[in-house]
C-alpha cells in the first residue's frame, strides 16, 4: 500500500499499460498477432493522468493507438488481450482487433482508427450527458495529427458554442506517424488553438503524472460545474515507432532525441522517484509491480486459450434493430 | 380505423418528428437553422436543450449525434439538402455504420440522418446529388426513400425508433403532395416492406423514391394500350424488399426500373443484378433500367429536363419489352 491511495493506483495502471505493450510486443514477435499495433510505450503519464481525473460513469473516446486508455481508464486486462489476438472472448468480440480496444464497462465509447474521429463522438457524449442532465463529462484523447482535422475544430467550436462537458485531451508526441508537428502545424503550440474558439487552453509536461493529472482535474471540475470545455495538451513522447515492428525507411526524428526521451523522460521511472521522495518503499512499489506482471501474464494465458470466433458468426451485431431480409447475409450464401 | 386529416409530405415529416419528441424525451433534433422552425412550434413543447442549432459543420454535429445516439439518445440530424451529406459521410460511414459492430455488439447507434433531394429545379450541379446509391454499398446503414406522405411520416417514425443508423432521403418536389395521413401516433411504416401501387400482370415497374409518381402515370397510359403495369414503390432500399420484386417478377416476367438517381453502381443497378441472380427464370425479356444518365446536373432548364426520367420514358421502356 501507498501512502496515497491515488499514486497506488496511478502506479498499477501505468506498469499495466507498460507490461501490457511488453507483451504485446512479445506476442507480435512470435506471431502471435495478426494486423498493426501500436504501442503507447512512453505516454503511460498522459493516459493515466488523464483518466484518473474521471470518474467511472465517464465517457472516453480514444484512437488507434487504443492499448493504454482502457487499462488508464481501470478496464480489465483479460478482454483487452484477447481482443489483439482476434479471440472471441475478446473485448470486442473480435471485430476490432489492437486499433479498437473499447470497453464500453469503464466509459470507453470508441477507439477510432479514423485520426480525429474519435473527438466528436466524445464532443456528443457530453452533449447527451447535457440533454439528459447527469453531470457525467467526457474526455477525448487524439494526437497531435489530429488537431489538423476539421473535426477537431468543428467539435471545439460547438462544444465552446453549448458549453459542453468536454475535455480535449491532445496527446502530442510530436509525431503523426513520421511527418513532425514542427513541419505540419502552423500554431505549433496546441494548446493555443483553444484561443480560437474562446476556452481555456494548457499545455503540461505529458511525462509527469502529478502535472497532467492536476491539469486534467480542473478541466474535469470546470465541465462539471457546467462551465464548458477545455483543450489540454500533453507533452509526451513515443519510444517505440509509430507501429509495433514497422520498418521506416528514413530518419525522421533524431536518435539522441529518442535516446534523450527513454533517459530522462521514462514517466515510469519519474513516477517512481516522485512516489520515493514521498516516502514510499521500494518494497511497496515492487509489490505493485509484481501485480502489474502477473495481471498481464494471466491475461496473455487467458487470450492464448480463448477460442477464435466461428466464421458464420461474421454476421453478428450488424444490426441494432435486426432485419427480415439482410442483404449482406443474402449475397454471402 | 384511425382518424386521418389531409396533410402535405413535408408536414407529414414534419408531425413524425414532433410525435417523437413528444414521445420520447431521448429524441433530440440537431441540424442548420433549426432554431427557425422550432420559433414556429415544429418540434411540439419539449426542452429548448434537445433542439439544437448547428452551425455549418456537418461532419462535426453528424459525429456528436452518433457519440449522443451511443450514450442515450436517439438523434435526428438533419442535413438539409442531399449533397452536403459527403460533408457527413465520415462519421456516418466510419463511426455510425461501424461502431456497434466493430465493438462487438457494446452500442446500439440510434441516429436518423435526413436529407432532401432535389431536381429538375435548376439548383445545378451541387445541389441535385441523390447519394443514397453510395451509401447502400455501407453494410449497417439502413435506407429509407419514402414516395408518399403517409410514408413520410411511417417511415420517418420508423427510423427514429430502429435502433441503429438509418437515412432517410426525401423528394423535395413530392412536399407540397398532399394526401390523408393518419394521425395515430403509433402509425409506422416498417422498414423493409415495399408496396405494390397498382397491380398488374405484364410488366413490373419498380419504382425508387420519387419516381413513383412517373411511374403511375405510365402504367395508366399503358393501360390505355392494354398494357397492364404493376407498380411497385421500394420505400426502403436498405434492407431490400427482394421478396416483393420476385413476386411480382414472377407475376409479369418482365421489369422495369425506374430511379432519378445516376445509372451506374445504382439502386437500379443492385435491383437488375438481384433479378438477374435470383430471378433469371422468370424473365421473359431482359431487365430494362430508367435512370438519368452519368452527367452532372446542369443548371439551364432545357439541359437539366431532358436528362430525367419521366412518365413517357418509363412507358416507352415497358413498351419495348412486349
Amino acid at each position: 500500500m501507498l501512502k496515497n491511495a491515488i499514486d497506488g493506483e496511478a502506479y498499477r495502471r501505468m506498469l499495466n499499460i507498460r507490461s501490457f505493450e511488453q507483451a504485446v510486443t512479445r506476442l507480435i514477435k512470435e506471431g502471435e498477432v495478426a494486423g498493426a499495433c501500436h504501442s503507447s510505450i512512453g505516454q503511460e503519464a498522459a493516459i493515466v493522468g488523464a483518466c484518473m481525473a474521471l470518474r467511472d460513469d465517464d465517457y472516453m473516446s480514444g484512437t488507434h493507438r487504443s492499448h493504454g486508455h482502457p487499462i488508464g481508464k481501470g478496464a480489465d486486462l483479460k478482454p483487452l488481450m484477447a481482443e489483439i489476438l482476434g479471440k472471441a472472448t475478446g473485448v470486442c468480440k473480435g471485430r476490432g482487433g489492437s486499433m479498437h480496444l473499447t470497453d464500453a464497462k469503464v466509459g470507453s465509447i470508441g477507439e477510432s482508427a479514423i485520426v480525429g474521429g474519435g473527438i466528436p463522438l466524445a464532443t456528443g457524449a457530453a452533449l447527451s450527458a447535457q440533454v439528459r442532465g447527469t453531470d457525467q463529462v467526457a474526455l477525448s484523447f487524439f494526437g497531435d495529427g489530429a488537431v489538423n482535422e476539421g473535426a477537431f475544430h468543428e467539435s471545439l467550436n460547438m462544444a465552446a458554442v453549448w458549453k459542453l462537458p468536454v475535455i480535449f485531451f491532445c496527446e502530442n508526441n510530436g509525431y503523426a506517424a513520421v511527418t513532425a508537428a514542427t513541419s505540419s502545424h502552423g500554431q505549433p503550440v496546441v494548446a493555443r488553438r483553444a484561443d480560437g474558439y474562446g476556452m481555456p487552453g494548457i499545455t503540461v509536461d505529458g511525462q509527469n503524472f502529478d502535472a497532467v493529472h492536476a491539469a486534467t482535474k480542473e478541466a474535469v471540475a470546470r465541465a462539471r460545474r457546467g462551465e464548458g470545455p477545455t483543450l489540454i495538451e500533453a507533452k509526451t513522447y513515443r519510444f517505440d515507432e509509430h507501429c509495433v515492428g514497422l520498418f521506416i525507411n528514413g530518419n525522421y526524428r533524431p536518435k539522441e532525441e529518442i535516446e534523450r526521451f527513454k533517459k530522462e523522460g521514462d514517466p515510469i521511472v519519474l513516477f517512481k522517484a516522485a512516489l520515493l521522495a514521498r516516502g514510499n518503499t521500494e518494497d511497496d512499489l515492487a509489490q505493485i509491480e509484481a501485480q502489474a506482471k502477473r495481471a498481464v501474464n494471466e491475461a496473455v494465458a487467458f487470450a492464448k486459450d480463448s477460442p477464435f470466433p466461428a466464421p458464420e458468426e461474421a454476421f453478428d451485431f450488424l444490426y441494432g434493430s435486426p432485419v427480415e431480409s439482410d442483404t449482406s447475409r443474402r449475397a454471402a450464401q | 380505423m384511425s382518424a386521418t386529416k389531409s396533410i402535405t409530405y413535408l408536414d407529414a415529416l414534419g408531425l413524425a418528428q414532433r410525435e417523437e419528441m413528444e414521445r420520447d424525451a431521448s429524441v433530440i433534433i440537431i441540424g442548420e437553422d433549426i432554431s427557425l422552425y422550432a420559433a414556429g412550434g415544429a418540434y411540439g413543447n419539449v426542452d429548448s436543450k434537445r433542439i439544437r442549432s448547428a452551425p455549418i459543420s456537418e461532419n462535426g454535429f453528424a459525429g456528436m449525434a452518433v457519440g449522443a445516439a451511443m450514450t442515450g439518445l436517439r438523434p435526428i440530424v438533419d442535413l438539409t439538402i442531399a449533397s452536403f451529406v459527403y460533408l457527413a459521410s465520415d462519421p456516418i460511414i466510419n463511426q455510425a455504420a461501424k461502431i456497434r459492430y466493430m465493438t462487438g455488439g457494446q452500442f446500439k447507434v440510434p441516429v436518423t440522418f435526413r436529407a432532401s433531394m432535389w431536381h429538375n429545379q435548376a439548383n445545378a450541379a451541387q445541389h441535385s446529388d441523390r447519394p443514397y446509391p453510395m451509401f447502400m454499398n455501407v453494410p449497417g446503414l439502413k435506407i429509407v426513400v419514402p414516395a408518399t406522405p403517409s410514408d413520410a411520416k411511417g417511415l420517418l417514425k420508423a427510423a427514429i425508433r430502429d435502433d441503429g443508423p438509418v437515412l432517410v432521403f426525401e423528394d423535395n418536389d413530392l412536399w407540397a403532395v398532399k394526401e390523408e395521413v393518419s394521425t395515430d401516433p403509433e402509425f409506422i411504416i416498417p422498414l423493409g416492406k415495399a408496396a405494390v401501387r397498382r397491380e398488374g400482370k405484364d410488366v413490373t415497374i419498380v419504382s425508387v423514391a420519387g419516381c413513383l409518381k412517373p411511374s403511375l402515370e405510365a402504367a395508366e397510359a399503358l393501360a390505355k394500350e392494354g398494357i397492364n403495369a404493376e407498380v411497385l414503390d421500394l420505400r426502403t432500399l436498405v434492407p431490400m424488399d427482394t421478396d416483393a420484386i420476385l413476386n411480382s417478377l414472377g407475376k409479369t416476367g418482365r421489369v422495369v426500373i425506374v430511379d432519378y438517381a445516376h445509372r451506374t453502381c445504382s439502386a437500379a443497378s443492385e435491383i437488375a443484378a438481384i433479378v438477374a441472380e435470383e430471378g433469371f427464370d422468370l424473365l421473359k425479356k431482359p431487365v430494362r433500367r430508367v435512370t438519368t444518365p452519368d452527367v452532372q446536373i446542369p443548371f439551364s432548364p432545357p439541359l437539366e429536363s431532358p436528362l430525367y426520367p419521366n412518365s413517357k420514358t418509363i412507358a416507352a421502356a415497358a413498351r419495348g419489352l412486349m
